[in-house]
């Protein structure tokens, strides 16, 4: 593999990272295996007492694994059509950050769907959903989605990687041996010929169009999971862009947050600059008008409307009493924050852009707990229960623990695949100071795109 | 073909089983009176059966006791539903005075532990200034089930005679259905249920789901195999005030035990309704409207125990709030 001067020098950069194991990552490796460990304690609890060790209960159905599900399955479907647009639109600027969204949208693929099947009583009839499928159920709709999404995702990953591969085949690195034996595999003997390099950048191009109304359609689908039911603060038919917007909008934050962890700890300060924090921005600015756009659109419609059933649910949002202060915290952090931060140009900086967005991220995990629990907590007939666990949820610590372990799993992806990748992506990156002529692609995209 | 022999022969055994455990429970007890005379045979007859010991033994079918909650028919049958039949409940309001006969008999036929209610009474106030009146609710078997709809794996399923039924065989304890009942008619396992030893291995069938299973979803399902038997649900048999009408659609005919009416007549007369009719799920359930009530409303909640009194202060002791 032919690499310029400049791909050279951002490889030699970067080499001690998939070189070596420090002590960090063993520290941070073996921190987050601690809490996995912790986290199949809860589960082997939930599966040998049963869904009871959780708060969940017949009222509030699912709690914190279907929020967690909801938000992880989002940061995926926000990774893919980032990498999607970026990929497809050519952005000059993109090339460096696309790994980082490629990779958070396949370790968040992997993550998320445990967590729906943590709400799954019987893990032992889990085959059921494939031997005796009802298509009606959005349910059914869902696990297709997420399976086809995926493998696409997968898919979408390693095209991008196969290039690099064959770099870091070639490079002769001071690595184990099964390591180098993999990068040959996953490599499938690349060397930057005319008809492959063709094949490759056709491959990506169509899996990248695929890509992003597939997210699109999954991430609706896993709307439709609630706003297919009859219950106030669900059923909406602005629930499918609502979600898709969400995980957008979140997911473009958590991008921010890995960029900033990652130039930090790799130093990589020359390739994602100031110019990538501060064009994310942008676009987190726009989401997250948008996506206020929507809640407002939302609520207000609800409280306007003030049907009995409706009104119940943003009655209880919005008293201080109930979930009022979470609300302000989840659309003044989640959305004017970010909104304000970026659009005032004193605190447009790389440190400030990156701490809104990480409240922001909490603050759309919060607004997604928020669109959960209080809805299951307000049911057509009044609950008359004297157990409060019923009548109120409140998750206990095997959900928590469990929680962070999807969390602790996240980053113990992160941080092993930042071992085995370069987290810059090394072959198609160009020097940002010879951008101005506008030859950014080589010439063998040209002749894919003419018509044959 | 050869599935179906599978079948019946998996049926045979299970009937086998089934019947040996029934010898065996009833030798336990150490009598072998029916108590259930009604369904002996007219005519005895030897019946081949598997002792403890596995040997085959030949039995006066009359000394036999009828084994309670055993499945009349497949887990196929249990599907398709009762031929001819479009069963219907009336819940006449006017009637109840929350005497909780009801939600005892249900939870005592079905085995559920004495929180776990497929029939509750709620005390319903639909304004400010309206009179609060009590509310018996069991499933509602609506005929455009939103539960139906969205299971995943067909566990739950809606039959020719108009009941929606569990298969907790196959449901794999989603939850989907409770969230999407717009009634929270569904409740869900979860701990290991308890289930008398005799019950415990009972073959499985939707129509009676005994014995229940931890991490499925279960819930009133008018006792078909009662019905089978031309027995009213046990809710009905129990009211002391006749609440409960159950009958079939198709002959238009309900009973509460002791009156038998038409079932057109007694909507027409009484003004029925289904309740949350807007939400488009057309319940099997009608309701009478509480007027010219037999008794006054506190008569529901004076007796109460602590415990249950608490559930209906907020509307009965509003002051005490």
């Amino acid at each position: 593999m032919e690499l310029n001067s400049y791909q050279q020098q951002a490889f030699d950069y970067q080499r001690p990272e998939i070189e070596k194991f420090g002590k960090l990552n063993w520290f941070f490796t073996i921190f987050f295996l601690c809490w996995i460990a912790a986290g199949g304690y809860a589960l082997y609890l939930q599966i040998a007492k049963g869904h009871g060790v959780t708060g969940m209960r017949d009222n509030v159905v699912w709690g914190l694994f279907i929020v967690n599900f909801i938000f992880f399955i989002g940061l995926s479907y926000a990774g893919a059509i980032i990498a999607g647009v970026l990929h497809l639109l050519k952005v000059p600027w993109g090339k460096p950050i696309v790994r980082l969204a490629q990779m958070m949208t396949v370790i968040s693929v992997v993550v998320g769907p445990v967590f729906i099947l943590l709400c799954v009583g019987r893990f032992d009839r889990l085959h059921h959903l494939f031997i005796y499928p009802r298509i009606q159920s959005p349910m059914t709709w869902d696990v297709m989605a997420v399976v086809t999404f995926f493998a696409g995702s997968v898919l979408f990953l390693y095209l991008a990687l196969i290039k690099d591969l064959a770099v870091y085949r070639d490079a002769k690195l001071n690595i184990p041996k099964w390591k180098q034996w993999l990068y040959k595999f996953l490599a499938i003997g690349y060397r930057g010929a005319a008809s492959q390099k063709r094949h490759l950048i056709i491959s990506q191009n169509l899996l990248a169009i695929i890509m992003i109304p597939l997210s699109i359609i999954v991430a609706s689908i896993l709307s439709w999971i609630f706003g297919m039911t009859l219950r106030p603060g669900w059923h909406s038919t602005i629930f499918g862009p609502y979600f898709v917007l969400g995980a957008l909008y979140s997911g473009c934050g958590v991008l921010i947050v890995a960029m900033w962890v990652y130039r930090r700890m790799y130093k990589l300060d020359n390739y994602i600059t100031k110019k990538h924090f501060v064009n994310l921005g942008y676009v987190m600015m726009m989401l997250a008008a948008g996506y206020g756009y929507f809640t407002f659109s939302e609520y207000f419609t609800g409280w306007f409307g003030s049907a009995k059933w409706e009104s119940e649910v943003i009655n209880k949002l919005f008293s201080p009493g109930e979930y009022g202060w979470w609300t302000l915290f989840a659309n003044a952090a989640g959305i004017l924050l970010p909104i304000l931060i970026v659009a005032i140009p004193a605190t447009r900086k790389v440190s400030l852009i990156t701490i809104a967005a990480f409240i922001m991220v909490m603050a759309l995990w919060v607004k997604r707990y928020l669109i959960i629990i209080p809805t299951l907590e307000s049911p057509a007939l009044p609950m008359q229960d004297t157990r409060m666990e019923y009548v109120k949820y409140s998750a206990t610590w095997p959900e928590w623990t469990l929680t962070f372990a999807g969390v602790a799993t996240f980053l113990l992806f992160f941080t092993l695949m930042a071992k085995f990748v370069t987290i810059v992506p090394i072959t198609g990156l160009e020097d940002p100071h010879l951008q101005h002529n506008n030859h950014h692609e080589p010439v063998a995209v040209n002749e894919v795109t003419q018509p044959a | 073909m050869k599935e179906q022999e599978d079948m019946n022969d998996h049926g045979r055994r299970n009937f086998l089983r089934n019947v040996a455990i029934a010898t065996v429970a009833t030798a336990a007890c150490g009598s072998l009176n029916c108590s259930c005379s009604s369904k002996k045979p007219a005519v005895s007859e030897k019946i081949k059966l598997l002792s403890p010991d596995g040997e085959i033994v030949e039995i006066d079918s009359a000394y036999l006791n009828h084994q309670e909650h055993m499945a009349i028919v497949s887990k196929l049958e249990a599907r398709e539903g009762i031929a001819g039949k479009k069963f219907v409940m009336v819940v006449d309001l006017a009637r109840c005075k929350n005497a909780r006969k009801c939600i005892t008999a249900c939870q005592k036929w079905h085995y559920r532990p004495e929180e776990t209610e497929w029939l509750t009474v709620k005390l319903l106030k639909d304004s400010e200034k309206a009179a609060p009146y009590w509310f018996p609710k069991q499933c509602f078997h609506c005929d455009n089930p939103p539960c139906v709809k969205v299971c995943p794996v067909d566990a739950t399923f809606k039959r020719n005679d108009g009941l929606v039924l569990i298969d907790n065989e196959r449901c794999i304890g989603c939850k989907f259905c409770m969230a999407a009942c717009p009634y929270s008619t569904r409740v869900f396992n979860w701990s290991e249920p308890e289930v008398p030893f005799d019950l415990r291995n009972l073959a499985s069938n939707p129509e009676t789901n005994i014995p229940a299973r931890v991490g499925t979803v279960e819930k009133c399902d008018f006792c078909p195999d009662r019905a089978r038997e031309g027995l009213l649900p046990p809710c009905v048999e129990a009211c002391p005030n006749g609440v409960f009408y159950f009958g079939d659609e198709n002959e238009d005919t309900v009973t509460n035990g002791e009156e038998t009416v038409s079932f057109t007549q007694l909507i027409k007369d009484r003004a029925g309704y289904r309740f949350l009719e807007e939400l488009g799920t057309k319940p099997r359930v009608y309701y009478l409207p509480p007027k010219d009530r037999q008794f006054p409303v506190e008569r529901g909640y004076e007796n109460l125990p602590d415990n249950l009194k608490d559930r209906f202060k907020d509307i009965m002791e509003p002051e005490k709030k």
